[in-house]
């Protein structure tokens, strides 16, 4: 079977159960979501994958309004608390005001098509939306 | 004073603004001249150069040799994001630690004035529509807006909410007033970039670039250079009564990166390795927060500023938001933070921030600050955070002539 999508990001696994991963170091468990030489918290050079928990709290947020051009504003930028692993990403499907996006809420991993390439290729992104 | 002491003899700073008809070596070399003279030296007493300007291509030090006298000393052009300036100060005072000079000169300048957002956007990574993963995350595109945001102003956004997800408090309208604060301060600065007092309601009714950052609580870009003459105890001592009255002490030169910390690879930390150079700064100098008469610290956003109060031991751990309710942080108050209008009006032309700041503190403690002079002003701290991350502190106090 030819492929026909690909992950916005390599730590994003689609299929049936979509989630993210992150290179854990074997020595001290830090995680990292993109490749390291070593780990930054204890200088060890072997890592593992492991699996991110897709459910998780808001532990800081802001409302983007005015952007680099060709980044479409309003967006809801987060740093979501996953079972004790902080994860960069957007909230999705919820409206991006003070009133709605709340600090502590509680959201899940969601994922949504970012459209198809000259080849038929489609983008895979994620975000949270409200849990 | 002991002569292995390291002491500021001159400083200056441009005026903070706009200034299409100077390029960058222009506003460097100003500095430096009225640098030196305020240090009643010459370049020919200089021994080490160190300048900074993140913008601008290398050799921004040899550039400046050039207009205000080539003598053949080292130059060290640093580069350490917005700790540029307090980069460049500290290469200075390390050559003199070191024993290699007894004279040294820092210098930063930038022009920055209409560049807009700093941070994030970048160019599409295929001209053709391609998917195609590429570089350490494996991404297929640009991912600035698409998982989360890459610009400053949402980036120290996030750094203030997440204080307020710890300790609760930091509201909108309480980020909103410590740009009141500081924008009010600014109408005594004649250096400032701005210098018009906003209320609370046109602040919180502007522009929002990114929640709860409206435009007056968002850094001013601005053109700016400042330049500082640093000296050794021991070569103080041979010159002038008036320069030894006008000396002022360094007494804590710190430089930090962030350590290691869970989160630090998805939102930068600012904070822990603030909090380890103030702990250091502080035992270096032997004095305590409590004996600060004024502070510059680094509010690049009015979002910084708060978690600062924090990271700077300013306040109890967690207090921040009470510290500033209380009034402590306006001039009037008990611990004065950014007299000068701090970067949200003062302005911040990068590389220029991290002397600049020195030189805030210093006007005061000469007590040569006029309209806006800190009363009795004796110990000063001077903060600065390049993200990536750099924070250099510096302490400095009154000549004890």
């Amino acid at each position: 079977m030819t492929i026909t999508q690909v992950p916005l990001v390599d730590y994003l696994v689609l299929g049936d159960s979509p989630h993210l991963t992150a290179n854990e170091c074997t020595k001290c468990g830090a995680r990292y979501f993109d490749r390291r030489n070593a780990c930054a918290s204890c200088f060890a050079t072997d890592f593992k994958k492991v699996a991110i928990a897709n459910e998780g709290i808001v532990r800081s947020f802001t409302i983007v309004t005015f952007a680099a051009p060709g980044v479409p504003v309003p967006f809801v930028a987060a740093i979501i608390d996953c079972a004790g692993t902080s994860v960069r990403g957007n909230l999705a499907n919820v409206e991006a005001t003070p009133e709605k996006v709340t600090l502590g809420m509680k959201v899940k991993l969601t994922t949504y098509s970012l459209g198809a390439d000259d080849n038929g290729l489609e983008a895979i992104g994620f975000g949270y939306e409200p849990a | 004073m002991a002569t292995d002491d390291i002491y500021i003899l001159g400083i200056y700073m441009t005026k903070f603004g706009k200034y299409p008809d100077k390029d960058t070596v222009d506003l460097a070399s100003e500095a430096v001249i009225a640098a030196l003279a305020d240090a009643q030296v010459t370049m020919k007493d200089i021994g080490v150069m160190a300048a900074g300007c993140l913008m601008g291509q290398g050799g921004i030090g040899q550039m400046i040799q050039k207009q205000v006298g080539q003598t053949g000393i080292p130059v060290y052009n640093v580069s350490n994001a917005c700790a540029t300036g307090a980069t460049a100060l500290r290469t200075a005072i390390m050559a003199i630690k070191a024993g290699e000079c007894d004279m040294g000169l820092a210098v930063g300048v930038e022009k920055l004035a209409g560049v807009g957002l700093l941070g994030g956007g970048g160019a599409p990574k295929s001209k053709n529509k391609e998917w195609t993963p590429s570089g350490r995350f494996g991404s297929v595109t640009n991912v600035d807006g698409l998982i989360g945001t890459a610009a400053m102003p949402g980036t120290f956004a996030q750094v203030g909410m997440e204080y307020g997800h710890k300790y609760g408090g930091a509201t909108f309208e309480l980020f909103a007033k410590i740009s009141e604060k500081n924008h009010a301060h600014s109408t005594l600065n004649p250096l400032a970039a701005y210098t018009k007092r906003m209320s609370l309601d046109e602040i919180m009714n502007d522009i929002m670039i990114s929640y709860p950052n409206t435009r007056p609580m968002c850094s001013a870009n601005c053109d700016g250079a400042a330049a500082a003459v640093v000296v050794s105890g021991a070569k103080l001592k041979t010159l002038s009564l008036e320069q030894q009255r006008r000396a002022i002490k360094v007494s804590a030169s710190i430089l930090t990166s962030d350590p290691y910390q869970e989160a630090c690879q998805v939102l930068p930390d600012v904070n822990t390795l603030t909090r380890i150079a103030a702990k250091q700064a502080y035992e270096q100098a032997g004095v305590s927060p409590s004996d600060l008469n004024l502070v510059e610290l680094h509010d690049c956003f009015a979002t910084a500023e708060l978690v600062h109060y924090d990271n700077l031991m300013l306040c109890e751990e967690g207090g921040a938001v009470d510290f500033f309710n209380s009034g402590a942080t306006w001039r009037d108050g008990s611990m004065p933070v950014n007299v000068s209008g701090g970067l949200e009006s003062k302005g911040h032309p990068i590389a220029a921030t991290g002397i600049a700041n020195i030189w805030e503190v210093c006007h005061h403690l000469r007590g040569e600050a006029g309209p806006r002079q800190i009363e009795g002003a004796k110990v000063g701290l001077a903060h600065v955070i390049g993200l990536g991350s750099a924070c250099g502190i510096h302490i400095l106090e009154k000549s004890a002539l």
